[in-house]
């Protein structure tokens, strides 16, 4: 008799964390940075974006406006269940009002229908898809940085002109690398290049070898990397094994951050072409925010993610203190009527579809000799105008947006 | 099969323990019928889909003796048809659940006929490889999307009448699956089949020579393993509206092995106490991203070494009664 | 260019070359996996993640020690292996008594825990480890440019796997070793110590994953999971092979890369379900393996 209570007790005692978790917290702006803390996309998002959102809250002095904003954090390991589950205990048990950052497109359109269904708010900035503005456009989400779209105009535009007129694709085999490979060869075709040849590879792809030899008997001008972080690391890094670039090929990386150029270093990563649409060393507000960023990041500088993130979260409090509510729907509609202004995009607008407006960079990584101090990295050696920048509203396939 | 023995204590004739398991059970049912109202009701459905499915493995390996290291190819393949099912074809929830199940006993029967002529570790080798074929099959095959998944499924009505959509009704309705899974399984371990399982996991060559066709007997409990697996893969899918690549995935297999162990061989609540105190760890350990795998060896190894009995088979050998 | 079946020779042969070095770390892994399976019975399922800490072992000795890729071949083994022997003295010489399976729960348990720890203090994006300039560089072979590196992996993973099979099969050594497969307790009795010459036999096995990890640590990128899925397809290689059977891991180790090599060229997608596939037939015909002993 004893002994079944105790296990009772002892079973209860197990769930006794879950219940915890079951308080309410209202009153309280609550902000989760939801990303992959560990993983893949660790460097270029992770913990950073928690440091950039926590310095959104402090500078825009939500303590002395009265507002009561918290931060919170979890790792979705890129990994569409466990980050819908993590975003559906926080909008149910944890109040949670707004998601930020999410890498892996997958993962994102998961939690924007999650966040639609619930009535939040959700800024994406890590995740590239394009289709988080046009097909899976959604009145609750906002999609910040960049996406494949403005990636493939950028560098697939200029690359192309340059002429690098033959392709092959080495393409992450999910949502995003499926979404980048298609607007880029849209781009390629349009300029009237020629595709010779795609490979799908798993995420996390340790050995690129066979993918990469595919690509050199193509004999394309170009390999396109449609992928991001560590694949893109391994697939530069292997190729200088295997003497790409010295047989004349060259690769295009199509998103590559700063902490890529980083961890490959500038002999390896020389030369490369890309789009962005933050540079930490752009001017001197940027500049000053990165000093301050860097500080508390472990001397990492910010990339366009973290920008992304500072600056969406600036935006949305904005929003929040203009309508005295957190109502995610409500809060969105007004984070696309108040245009934007913030130290690290300059000023900008939010169109009907969520798509945030603002300039993108064409950058080459600079050689070890140009490079003054570390993390000075980029020439910049284009800027492509913000109305040029992102697909036209009405090319999109949006639902929201009104023929 | 040394494991089983090892880990079931001496088992007596069920209607001596009759009442015993009925308390538990009471237990049980209570505690899951109050406990929505005060525990986030999304999180005891994971538990009770994990539970059923830790259930059904837990009837291969307590009960015949074959550890299976694929299962969760049935519970994958399961989520994805009925995903598939519930959001292209339109179908409501318990047929796409149903679809789940009868595809996933499908799997059983090919998986289970492969694979039953083989032991130990032979059949938990191949057994392994076919789900890893399985795995690759989801990773590749259009409709399933890859890594991905196939997301936003609707809940849909449930008999046109109940509302998924609305968390109680649907808690319900996964506890009402639950126990009937639960229910069933309880009912063939405690039958002549069962008694004639029990006969083969002791002495293979004795019940063969009393003219039971071992492999048939095995099959058959292979293949009701399978099933109730997709039942709980199928509605686990509805609940969370997601089918992705982690459920066919072979750690998927190693957790449910974890969760049985843990819980208690051959034990009839064992498998339930398993999957809910893994869960929980997975859910309060989640912040601390690979802790949580850490964790989950550190109870494989100290649960080998020192607890094979696992909770509910410790309790059982207190108290002398099964459990 | 000429063709075969419509794909082009040169790209046929550039992957079979790739396939072939894919084969050594699987035959590399192979080969210690059944030397520990052949003695103890136990499939060992930490090899994963053992051989994920040869490389960390590398990596650390690099950042710490200073101590090149050459030193690493050497110590990196012996670490691992020191490590092995303990986690045999201290917990897998309990099961032995058990059935088959426990060990391989145990092991697994193992891993989760090792890959847990490195994943924690490490993250998943790997670590960069730097090629030794002796063996930088390539050479055109025609048909495709052959990272220097890469050769060396196929000749250094054929000489060790061929050197392991010599001892096992050919020495004295290795005859007790057998033997004690076969009847520990008349061996013992003999006066051979057999619980040491299985502590060490599982050492040996594990030192081989390490020396896989520091060949493996400057191409692909020292990282927590590098093991994860590796250790799949190595059973898969193993069991075809025969479990207990040395030279049948090795045979089936280079063979089942060159395969896997053929498959991405004809029919890519398949690729990683081939090994498996395999398996699954071979299991059926027979049970325990092209080369295996029943046990």
């Amino acid at each position: 008799m004893l002994i079944r209570f105790a296990i009772l007790l002892a079973a209860l005692l197990a769930l006794g964390p879950a219940i915890a978790r079951a308080q309410i917290s209202d009153g309280v702006i609550k902000i989760g940075v939801l990303n992959d803390q560990s993983g893949l996309y660790a460097d270029l998002a992770g913990q950073g974006s928690v440091v950039a959102a926590r310095m959104a809250v402090e500078d825009y002095g939500a303590e002395k406006k009265g507002m009561k904003v918290e931060v919170v954090f979890a790792d979705h390991q890129n990994k569409a269940d466990v980050g819908s589950a993590i975003a559906r205990q926080w909008y149910d048990v944890d109040k949670v009002d707004l998601i930020v950052d999410v890498p892996n497109s997958g993962v994102a359109l998961a939690v924007s229908q999650i966040t639609r269904d619930k009535g939040k708010a959700f800024i994406v900035s890590s995740a590239a898809t394009s289709d988080l503005t046009g097909k899976a456009c959604s009145p609750n989400t906002i999609h910040w940085t960049y996406d494949t779209w403005a990636l493939a105009n950028g560098t697939a535009n200029a690359l192309v002109k340059q002429g690098a007129d033959t392709w092959f694709f080495i393409t992450a085999d999910y949502a995003f690398g499926h979404a980048l490979e298609r607007d880029v060869e849209a781009v390629v075709l349009k300029n009237g290049g020629k595709v010779l040849g795609k490979v799908r590879h798993p995420l996390n792809t340790q050995d690129f070898s066979s993918f990469l030899l595919q690509a050199q008997a193509s004999k394309a001008k170009v390999i396109g990397l449609a992928n991001a972080g560590g694949d893109t690391t391994n697939a530069i890094k292997q190729g200088a094994e295997f003497g790409i670039v010295k047989g004349g090929q060259n690769f295009a990386g199509l998103l590559v951050f700063l902490t890529d150029v980083h961890a490959l270093g500038l002999q390896t990563a020389q030369g490369l072409v890309f789009t962005e649409t933050f540079y930490w060393d752009l001017n001197d507000r940027t500049r000053a925010f990165a000093k301050r960023f860097a500080a508390r990041n472990r001397g990492i500088h910010p990339t366009m993610i973290h920008a992304g993130v500072y600056a969406g979260v600036t935006h949305y409090l904005k929003a929040v203190e203009a309508l005295k509510s957190d109502d995610g729907t409500r809060v969105i509609a007004k984070m696309k009527e108040i245009p934007t202004d913030d130290p690290l995009f300059g000023k900008g607008t939010i169109r009907v579809d969520g798509r945030k407006i603002h300039p993108a960079y064409l950058v080459e990584v600079k050689k070890p000799s140009e490079s003054k101090a570390p993390w000075d990295y980029y020439k910049i050696r284009a800027t492509i105008p913000a109305d040029q920048a992102f697909r036209p509203l009405d090319q999109g396939e949006c639902p929201l947006v009104k023929k | 099969m040394t494991t089983a023995q090892e880990a079931a204590p001496a088992l007596e004739a069920p209607s001596a323990t009759g009442r015993h398991q009925l308390v538990a059970f009471a237990v049980m049912v209570a505690f899951f019928v109050v406990s929505p109202f005060f525990i986030y009701p999304l999180f005891l459905m994971k538990a009770l889909c994990f539970a059923l499915f830790a259930c059904a493995f837990n009837l291969l390996i307590g009960y015949v003796g074959l550890l299976s290291f694929g299962h969760a190819a049935f519970l994958g393949s399961a989520g994805y048809i009925s995903a598939h099912t519930a959001k292209v074809w339109g179908w409501p929830p318990e047929l796409a659940i149903l679809a789940g199940t009868v595809v996933a006993g499908a799997l059983g029967v090919l998986i289970g006929a492969l694979a039953i002529r083989s032991r130990g570790i032979y059949f938990a080798n191949i057994t392994l490889a076919l789900a890893q074929m399985v795995y690759f099959f989801c990773l590749q095959a259009p409709f399933t999307h890859g890594e991905d998944g196939i997301q936003a499924l609707p809940r849909g009505m449930l008999f046109g009448l109940l509302d998924l959509r609305h968390t109680m009704t649907m808690y319900f309705v996964v506890l009402a699956v639950f126990l009937a899974g639960f229910l069933l399984i309880y009912r063939t371990i405690h039958s002549p089949f069962g008694q004639v399982l029990k006969a083969i996991r002791e002495h293979e060559p004795r019940a063969v020579s009393l003219g039971y066709t071992a492999e048939q007997y095995k099959l058959l409990a292979f293949v009701l393993s399978a099933t109730l697996s997709g039942l709980a893969g199928g509605t686990k899918a509805i609940v969370f509206q997601l089918a992705s690549l982690t459920d066919v995935h072979w750690t998927m297999s190693g957790e449910v092995v974890l969760m049985t162990l843990l819980g208690g061989l051959g034990t009839i609540f064992g498998p339930v106490v398993g999957a809910f105190i893994v869960i929980s760890l997975e859910n309060y350990l989640s912040q601390l991203g690979a802790w949580v795998t850490v964790v989950q060896g550190v109870i494989f190894v100290l649960c080998v070494l020192t607890f094979r009995r696992g909770v509910v088979g410790e309790l059982a050998r207190l108290l002398k009664k099964p459990l | 260019m000429s063709s075969i079946f419509g794909v082009p020779t040169q790209a046929l042969f550039g992957q079979l070359l790739i396939g072939l070095i894919n084969g050594s770390f699987y035959a590399l892994l192979s080969l210690g996996l059944s030397v520990i399976f052949g003695l103890l019975n136990i499939i060992n399922f930490a090899h994963g993640a053992l051989y994920m800490m040869g490389a960390f072992v590398a990596y650390f000795l690099l950042q710490w020690a200073g101590l090149g890729y050459w030193w690493a071949l050497l110590l990196s083994p012996i670490v691992v292996g020191f490590l092995g022997v303990v986690l045999e003295r201290t917990m897998l010489k309990r099961l032995y008594h058990l059935d088959h399976l426990y060990g391989l729960l145990l092991t697994f348990g193992l891993a989760l825990i090792i890959q847990g720890l490195f994943r924690n203090e490490f993250g998943s994006s790997g670590l960069p480890y730097a090629m030794p300039a002796q063996l930088a560089g390539g050479r055109s072979l025609g048909f495709m440019f052959l990272p220097n590196y890469r050769a060396w992996v196929i000749v250094f993973s054929l000489a060790t796997c061929l050197a392991t099979w010599y001892v096992i099969e050919r020495t004295k050594l290795g005859s007790y070793l057998r033997a004690a497969t076969e009847n520990p307790a008349l061996v013992q009795a003999f006066g051979i110590n057999v619980p040491r010459m299985i502590t060490l036999t599982y050492g040996f096995g594990v030192a081989l994953a390490a020396l896989a990890g520091v060949l493996a640590a400057p191409i692909y990128q020292v990282n927590p999971l590098m093991g994860a899925d590796l250790i799949i397809v190595v059973f898969a290689v193993v069991v075809i092979g025969g479990l207990g059977s040395i030279m049948g891991s090795i045979l089936t180790g280079f063979a089942l890369g060159i395969v896997e090599g053929l498959t991405k060229v004809f029919y890519p997608e398949a690729s990683n379900t081939v090994i498996f596939v395999i398996m699954a037939l071979v299991l059926l015909v027979k049970p325990t393996g092209l080369f295996g002993r029943e046990k």
